[in-house]
């Protein structure tokens, strides 16, 4: 009896949570198919926002940056995090800890320090823009990339390795081989963390883009004094969509096969 | 022998990672301790340093703490519970955790900030809700008390991922040699999940507190530009006054301040491995 009492305020309490975390989002959902510009009164449904969000070029090249930024600062840094973590775990003890504790600075420093020092360093040497952004992110994005693969690195079998060079791979492909399929999982969930961190990220873009250059964080932020473009809402909310409906299938779809095969 | 040098020569693979650090990690910070201690003529000083304990920044500052250490507090009393209730009902494997908690992250954060300045306005949905019930309408729009709601919000899933990640590695095997030896629910709670959690909390901790105190669009949009923390009064710096000493300066004052609280938190991670947060 106080089992069920204890499962039911569970179940209670989680849902909660829930709407916590949601409520925002479900207002942005309803306010994409509201007619009214006003944001308290509702006037409709319509599709508008959705057709005039594809016919803007501002919001159309703002998230082209936002996408091929994401990309490209998660691809790269997953290389060098990757490539870096297989290195650092080889030192010694003292480098080793170190290099984590610099690793840990990105992650710890507020991002308005960290936007505000590489900023007032970009300028030292090269026009902000595109590039300086980009540089920009590769660096928070690096350390969420070893701190995942790290760990993959530590439970390692380097015997399955070595037994493949004894048995005449070379180095390349025993990585290829051997290496690489061990630390996918966490090579994955490095870049997954990146990309995601790379499209949220507000603050540390706001200082290190200059003129011109826009993310869909950065275009939002401007738009607030003049009020919110509903097509913004739109926008959000075909994002949302479509990344709901990957993640269920890269969740879903595997344990149901499995569940199928059996 | 052989094993050894193959690993020190494998230690170059981190050569990029580490021109990477030195240039784009620690120059940055020297530059700005360097901006930070310079006159725009290019005299030394400390004054935008010591510029912190000057009333309106400390006002500001304190604000932000104050802030922080409320959004810190009331994020481990919402994680704690739902990390133990989703170990209670076995959820959370499957990645399903996981799932619902990324997910909110993907609809832009200023966004999502927004739609909180609309159901916490004076008309808005949660002062309409209220009404129905006959609750007279809530005056938070606008307040610290809206920034806060808006930084729990946002900060809420840094602190229940290394939670959950901390209690989900406890081995069911020991709870129930403990049931088995007598022990009840609470004595349970106190003697083993809570100081095996102790490290995900921390990391928790780490990971809220330095953002939530530092942040200044939640600021900006919940508190409608009234209330200054400390973030706002940099950005105000390098954007509206642009007086890029005193910014530089504020920030190193910040930064100390985060990092030596930090530090004192992550020194009491035992083993430090739970830096990890995913």
């Amino acid at each position: 009896m106080v089992d069920r009492i204890k499962d039911y305020l569970s179940r209670f309490y989680i849902v909660f949570i829930f709407i916590f975390l949601y409520a925002p989002i479900l207002v942005m959902i309803v306010l994409s198919f509201n007619a009214s510009r006003s944001r308290v009164i509702w006037g409709g449904f319509t599709l508008d926002w959705y057709t005039q969000l594809f016919a803007s070029n501002e919001v159309m090249e703002a998230l082209t940056t936002t996408i091929i930024l994401a990309v490209a600062s998660a691809t790269i840094a997953t290389l060098i995090g990757t490539i870096g973590a297989i290195g650092i775990n080889a030192m010694r003890e003292k480098n080793y800890k170190l290099v984590l504790a610099f690793t840990n600075i990105p992650m710890l420093n507020a991002d308005i320090v960290t936007g505000i020092a590489l900023m007032l360093w970009f300028v030292r040497f090269m026009p902000l823009g595109f590039g300086s952004v980009l540089i920009a992110h590769i660096t928070f994005n690096i350390p969420y990339v070893i701190l995942s693969v790290m760990p993959k690195i530590r439970q390692m079998n380097l015997s399955v390795y070595e037994a493949a060079r004894d048995l005449g791979a070379n180095a390349l492909y025993a990585f290829m081989k051997i290496t690489l399929p061990q630390l996918m999982g966490g090579i994955m969930s490095g870049f997954f963390m990146a990309f995601t961190m790379s499209m949220d990220d507000f603050a540390i873009t706001y200082f290190t883009k200059g003129a011109g250059v826009n993310t869909l964080s950065t275009m939002i932020y401007s738009q607030i004094r003049k009020g919110i473009k509903p097509e913004m809402y739109a926008l959000s909310t075909l994002i949302f969509a479509f990344v709901f409906v990957i993640l269920l299938l890269v969740n879903y779809v595997p344990k149901m096969k499995k569940r199928g095969g059996r | 022998m052989e094993n050894k040098r193959k690993l020190n020569k494998r230690t170059w693979f981190s050569m990029p990672y580490i021109l990477w650090i030195i240039g784009f990690t620690v120059i940055p910070l020297l530059v700005i301790f360097q901006d930070a201690f310079v006159t725009p003529e290019g005299g030394f000083t400390a004054q935008n340093v010591l510029a912190i304990f000057e009333p309106v920044h400390l006002k500001s500052m304190l604000l932000s703490l104050e802030i922080a250490l409320a959004c810190t507090l009331i994020c481990m009393l919402l994680a704690y519970p739902l990390v133990l209730a989703l170990r209670r009902l076995k959820l959370g494997r499957q990645g399903f955790l996981l799932f619902v908690l990324i997910l909110p992250m993907w609809m832009n954060f200023i966004l999502r900030l927004l739609a909180w300045q609309m159901i916490l306005s004076k008309n808005g949905i949660l002062n309409m809700l209220l009404g129905f019930i006959g609750i007279s309408p809530l005056p938070i729009a606008n307040t610290w008390i809206s920034i806060l709601i808006g930084v729990v919000y946002d900060y809420l899933p840094f602190m229940i991922l290394p939670i959950y990640n901390a209690i989900a590695e406890i081995d069911e095997d020991i709870i129930e040699a403990a049931k088995d030896l007598g022990a009840g629910g609470f004595t349970i709670f106190k003697k083993i999940i809570l100081p095996l959690s102790v490290p995900g909390l921390l990391s928790g901790i780490v990971m809220v507190f330095v953002p939530s105190m530092t942040s200044f669009v939640v600021s900006d949009v919940l508190g409608g530009g009234k209330i200054q923390l400390i973030g706002n009064v940099i950005e105000q710096e390098f954007t509206k006054n642009v007086d890029w000493n005193l910014g530089s300066g504020l920030s190193v004052s910040l930064m100390i301040f985060v990092l030596i609280s930090m530090a004192f938190t992550m020194k009491n991670d035992p083993e430090g491995k739970e830096s990890a947060i995913w």
